[in-house]
């Protein structure tokens, strides 16, 4: 039972972050919880990799024991780069709006002129 | 070249029906021909810029250019009016809201799960 | 030097991506040189592109799959444990590549004077070569996790460039907009992968294929993989995005965004027919003594998607008023035709009882067939329209169909483009639109009836559509306020006419491209055995 505690995090972490998404009208927070969503994700591909009474998967040279598989930790580091990239650009983009509608209140921005 | 020539003699069927480009460039050299003999009965001599060749609004005036163009917005005006009912609701869809596409994308992915883990 | 073309044909999947990446880092040094040398640079990048594009293409619709594995000979690891990351080319990633090359050279040269009174044009080209290859590396991988990543690329590329015109309010929440979206989406993608690694240990496509089975957790991955990849390509209720992001970019941007929406289409295919493909004729739920196989059940969901999605799109543009939002929800109209060809092939898949491959019935193949040929078809109709429109809005500086009028007669080749494009849409001979719709709606009659007739009726609606767009900008008497409006410059023609020329040779020609081009692709899609013997 206690193994299963990881992937309860992964999925109490995924709700927070969609209501966050779905529920705020503040810009900042709605980035915010995209983040949240990201660090879900990135558990549970880190969680996929344990085994029990295992070391990280470098060799020391000094005979072996058991290793948590390395693929999964590869996918999680591309995963926090491209999540790093992608949170710049909307940082940058929430400035530029801010300098144009004078406001960070996701209702009231982004009409057409007629 | 022949390859060109040999397909577009081939007709397309689709198992009901069948689409020939030939026949259909053929029927229109024919139909251009009919129309343009029917344009040579016409009357051939007018005037220029005396009164058979402005328009003519049953008398009225005729305002300035840019009055008289009918606008986007007003065309099709009947159809829309019609359908008020079915464009208010589409409206409220459409707010431009991002955090109403993600709760349409959540609801989507509801439905799929119930009809795809239940049947 | 047919020593140098079979060592270009042996490499081409992993030089189609290599070449714009590179050329993509090269493009700010040499802008620091000249401004000229530099547009140059781009159109040369996408041209080599182009042409290795048809060396791979012409090899595999005669010779069958290619499989390209990075840094090694072989896939294999002890001849059965698949372990490298590799591309595999086959029938439909060919096909996809063909409408990316041609989209990219026509955007890419439109934007040599679209573009020339903009600031920061070196960015612009960067962004524009990086997003051409993130394109083209989605289309042709074999590899999950290579897909998620390519994905990923093509998003942030796609909404800096969005963006672009940052004097805007509008454009700059447009690009915000999309890269929620797109995140959120990418996000729940990753999510199926790992579930998926979880439980076969292998991220390649063929080897999941190979070894799939139909439990809970397979259940939840493909709901996941199917609503994400659906929100990316427009499908309504989640298309809402679409307009806003493709009305408010400069237009050669919006040319290369549709062949972005259209590989994420690919992708939605390749989950459901190649790697759910062994389970699609096994029974899900028997009721009463009728077995309800998953292709009936997946079928009847593609189908009722495709209904909405016709019928919201063209209904919500018969509104609009600015130029670019209404052709942009027609694009959202037309993607739904390609959904209920597709939806109608799938429900008459049946196992063969002598030989046990999964065949199809006569309307199946057709249906297919006429999806295939709708998918190249709506990127080059809707592509000419978006090229019409940005050609207005340079002439005029007005994006709103309210303010324009009489313009046919200063702007005679844009007209001419107009009327082909407005004949395409709407599926009018002798234009490629007709003959394709012509096979959606004489196999969708087969299913039901209903479905033929809101097709029908839906395709008069687009030419509504259009036909109002055409009389408010074009037709009317001479307006005093575009006294002095000239024609568009040469290369902006040029970038309209070869689309044209394509659309022409496309309608008058059905055979030549349905036996040579489509016929391997729809062999190719339903063979899910022969993509996992690319591999194993």
């Amino acid at each position: 039972m206690i193994y299963n505690i990881p992937y309860i995090a992964v999925v109490g972490l995924i709700l927070i972050g969609l209501a966050a998404v779905i529920f705020k009208r503040n810009l900042i927070k709605i980035v915010i919880g995209i983040t949240i969503i990201e660090s879900g994700v990135n558990l549970f591909l880190i969680t996929l990799a344990f085994r029990e009474n295992s070391t990280a998967p470098i060799y020391h040279g000094t005979g072996s024991r058991l290793m948590s598989l390395p693929v999964p930790h590869a996918l999680t580091l591309t995963s926090i780069v491209i999540g790093v990239a992608v949170l710049a650009l909307m940082l940058t983009l929430i400035i530029h709006i801010y300098r144009h509608y004078k406001t960070l209140d996701v209702r009231k921005i982004g009409g057409d002129e007629e | 070249m022949i390859l060109i020539i040999d397909s577009i003699l081939k007709t397309l069927t689709t198992g009901s029906g069948f689409w020939n480009p030939l026949v259909w460039i053929f029927t229109i050299a024919i139909v251009l021909l009919l129309m343009y003999i029917l344009r040579g009965f016409g009357n051939k001599g007018y005037k220029e810029g005396t009164e058979q060749t402005k328009s003519f609004l049953s008398g009225n005036e005729e305002y300035e250019k840019e009055k008289m163009h009918v606008k986007a917005s007003n065309v099709y005006w009947g159809f829309l009016e019609t359908f008020r009912w079915l464009y208010k609701r589409f409206d409220k869809m459409h707010t431009g809201n991002v955090s109403d596409y993600v709760l349409w994308f959540v609801v989507i992915m509801g439905i799929l799960f119930l009809i795809i883990g239940v049947i | 030097m047919s020593d140098i073309l079979n060592t270009l044909l042996y490499h081409s999947p992993a030089l189609i991506v290599a070449v714009p990446l590179l050329g993509a880092f090269l493009t700010p040094l040499i802008g620091k040189i000249n401004d000229k040398l530099r547009n140059i640079f781009a159109i040369v990048i996408v041209l080599i592109t182009s042409f290795l594009v048809y060396l791979l293409v012409s090899d595999v619709f005669s010779n069958g799959i290619r499989t390209y594995v990075f840094g090694g000979s072989s896939p294999l690891v002890n001849n059965s444990f698949a372990v490298r990351i590799l591309f595999e080319v086959d029938g439909l990633n060919a096909f996809m590549a063909i409408i990316a090359s041609i989209l990219a050279i026509a955007g890419v040269i439109y934007s040599w004077s679209f573009m020339k009174e903009n600031t920061g044009l070196d960015k612009y080209y960067t962004l524009i070569l990086l997003m051409i290859a993130g394109m083209f590396g989605m289309i042709l991988t074999g590899d999950m996790f290579n897909f998620f990543v390519f994905l990923e690329i093509t998003s942030i590329a796609s909404c800096a460039l969005i963006a672009f015109r940052t004097n805007q309010g509008s454009a700059v929440d447009a690009g915000f907009k999309y890269i929620v979206i797109s995140s959120i989406g990418a996000l729940f993608i990753l999510f199926a992968i790992g579930i998926l690694y979880s439980q076969y240990n292998a991220l390649n496509m063929a080897v999941i294929a190979n070894s799939i089975s139909y439990g809970f957790l397979d259940k939840i991955a493909l709901v996941l993989l199917i609503s994400g990849l659906a929100m990316k390509a427009g499908i309504v209720p989640m298309h809402m995005w679409l307009p806003d992001a493709y009305g408010r970019a400069p237009s050669s941007v919006t040319l290369i965004l549709i062949g972005t929406t259209q590989a994420s289409l690919y992708g939605v295919l390749r989950v459901i027919f190649s790697i759910y493909g062994k389970h699609l004729t096994l029974p899900v739920k028997t009721i009463g003594d009728t077995n309800l196989s998953l292709s009936a059940l997946i079928g009847i969901i593609l189908i009722s998607f495709a209904l909405l999605t016709i019928l919201i799109g063209v209904l919500m543009a018969l509104k609009q008023n600015d130029f670019k939002k209404m052709i942009a929800f027609a694009a959202v109209g037309e993607i739904g035709y390609m959904l209920l060809a597709f939806g109608a092939a799938i429900t008459s898949i049946s196992t063969d009882p002598l030989t046990g491959s999964t065949i199809l019935a006569t309307h199946g193949e057709v249906a297919l067939k006429g999806g295939i040929f709708h998918i190249i078809n709506d990127a080059l109709d809707v592509g000419l329209l978006f090229l019409v429109a940005g050609a207005i809005y340079y002439a005029t500086k007005h994006s709103s169909l309210n303010k324009l009028g009489g313009l046919a007669r200063n702007m005679k080749y844009t007209t001419i483009f107009f009327i082909i494009g407005l004949l395409a849409v709407a599926g009018i001979p002798p234009m490629n639109g007709y003959v394709s719709k012509l096979l959606i709606y004489q196999s969708t009659f087969q299913v039901n009836p209903i479905l033929s007739i809101i097709a029908i009726l839906c395709s008069i609606l687009l030419l509504a559509v259009f036909v109002k767009v055409f009389h408010s900008a074009f037709l009317g008497p001479k307006l005093p306020k575009f006294k002095d409006v000239k024609e568009v410059p040469k290369s902006m023609i040029l970038g309209m006419g070869i689309i044209a020329c394509i659309i022409i040779f496309f309608g008058l020609f059905p055979n030549l491209i349905l036996d040579n081009i489509i016929d391997p692709v729809a062999r190719a899609i339903f063979d899910y055995s022969a993509y996992i013997g690319g591999v194993l």
